[in-house]
């Protein structure tokens, strides 16, 4: 279906669900004029509230989600969501099975929903995703939702593409010296622990509100001796809740809440909690700062991938690299010497005004 | 060049999805990234996913012997979005006859019981490169 970009932008704005799946496989896959087309729709981005869904396999993120889509379309929000599964470092070739649990809202008009492979990123996100939740924020969905792959401890892009982090967990997670590691705890603005129906549910839940409330500061210092800790008026868990519950502009404690996705129960909650964390966002300034961090990012890697294709791309660089290739050998030349020369003679090629 | 995408679903009532499994663990090993959608889906599901997923390539696994009703409004879905040019190919238990009469009316090569999965890559790689040579 050969389409004039005009055409398809002209589509685009006319809300077509096709020109809007065109647009994000050009931007999926970097093709030519991709940088245009973002250009054209930057003016429209920043209205969508960005929600991310993280946590391990099976956890639930996809249930969650559809229940979650579920419920914002009784809102008459429209919702976009994106959903991350691994390519094959092997082959590169990928099953994305997120939309088996996303079947109830297959139909609707108002929700579009995306699967997207990894493509070799390690971040538990595609290298593109960002852009194309951009590209959902440009059509004009009220809500966007970023479903991450089945995460580990360490795959954290989502924190820097959401305005609101979701992390999933079940009773299966671990005990409480998991919730105490670096990593996926510590980027949640929500927790949720799923299948709360099965045993450990309610200690987990415990696990994470001691970690937090610790991490708040109810350390050894303040903690009177372990036996007897007078648990009335010091409780890090306590602590923790209170903290969660609180409407406090100045700080966000994250808060941990239950829920049976399986059952459907305890996704209102859910939603409070991440429409209370997007009225701090608001309030604090984090929703400009996160943003203006976007932006940031986005900067720098256009500049990265400009760079690498303007300097390795050409061939007269590489012609020139090869014959330092002697120099270095023969110890006359250093590859930090080769380019620091090869980044001085090559400042028209890195502007893009050829001499 | 990127990865073909690939639509795997079965629409229809039967319950048996093993062979779809196959198939899509198959086109995955072959690099590509398939889309499952799972049983019983409708043509309007499945069209809609085609389109929000901007695949290249549609493959239905039928073994209900609805095929004659299924596999055109999945047709005439796609081309009333404008998207005919995706190709929708399948198999399952589809008589020789009604092979060639959906063939006919637009779709790609089905496939019979016993086909070996490498034959399918071959068709849909082979397939996707001609369209490539025609649009570049």
């Amino acid at each position: 279906m050969p389409q004039s970009f005009d055409a398809l932008i002209a589509d685009f704005e006319a809300g077509k669900t096709a020109a809007l799946a065109r647009a994000i496989s050009i931007v999926e896959n970097h093709r030519t004029g991709y940088d245009e087309l973002m250009t054209r729709l930057h003016p429209r981005i920043g209205r969508a509230q960005r929600l991310g869904m993280t946590g391990p396999p099976g956890a639930g993120k996809s249930t969650i989600t559809n229940l979650i889509v579920q419920s914002l379309r009784r809102d008459n929000l429209r919702v976009g969501v994106v959903a991350v599964d691994p390519s094959s470092p092997f082959t590169g070739g990928a099953l994305l099975g997120d939309r088996v649990r996303m079947e109830a809202v297959a139909l609707d008009r108002g929700v579009y929903i995306r699967s997207m492979a990894t493509r070799g990123s390690l971040g538990g996100l595609s290298a593109r995703t960002a852009e194309v939740a951009d590209v959902l924020d440009a059509f004009g969905f009220d809500r966007i939702i970023i479903e991450t792959v089945g995460v580990g401890q360490t795959e954290l892009d989502i924190a820097r593409t959401a305005d609101t982090t979701v992390v999933v967990l079940v009773p299966e997670s671990g005990d409480s010296i998991q919730t105490l590691k670096a990593g996926v705890m510590e980027i949640a603005d929500i927790f949720v622990v799923n299948k709360g129906d099965r045993p450990g549910a309610d200690r987990l839940r415990n696990d994470i509100e001691l970690m937090l409330g610790l991490r708040r500061g109810a350390t050894s210092a303040n903690i009177p001796a372990h036996h007897g800790i007078p648990l009335k008026t010091f409780n890090p868990i306590r602590i923790a809740r209170d903290a969660a519950r609180s409407e406090n502009p100045e700080e966000w404690l994250p808060a941990v809440l239950g829920t049976i996705a399986s059952k459907g129960e305890g996704i209102d909650l859910l939603l409070a909690a991440v429409d209370r964390h997007f009225r701090y966002l608001q309030t604090s300034g984090g929703l400009k700062g996160r943003r203006r961090n976007r932006l940031k990012n986005q900067v720098t890697e256009v500049v990265a991938e400009r760079l690498r294709a303007r300097l390795w791309e050409d061939p007269d660089t590489i012609t020139w690299l090869d014959t330092q290739l002697d120099l270095m050998e023969a110890g006359t030349a250093t590859p930090f010497s080769v380019a620091d020369e090869l980044l001085s003679r090559s400042g028209p090629l890195l502007t893009g005004v050829k001499p | 060049m990127r990865p073909i995408r690939v639509l795997v679903a079965k629409p229809g009532l039967d319950g048996h999805d093993r062979g779809a499994k196959v198939v899509a663990a198959a086109l995955r090993d072959a690099g590509m990234e398939v889309i499952y959608t799972g049983l019983h889906q409708t043509p309007e599901m499945i069209a809609t996913a085609a389109i929000q997923e901007d695949v290249d390539v549609v493959g239905l696994s039928i073994l209900s012997g609805a095929h004659m009703t299924l596999i055109p409004r999945v047709l005439d879905l796609l081309r009333d979005d404008g998207r005919e040019d995706i190709l929708v190919t399948g198999g399952g238990i589809i008589p020789r006859e009604d092979m060639d009469a959906l063939e006919a009316r637009g779709t790609g090569r089905l496939f019979g019981p016993g086909t070996p999965t490498s034959e399918l890559v071959e068709y849909i790689h082979n397939w996707f490169e001609a369209r490539e040579a025609q649009t570049a």
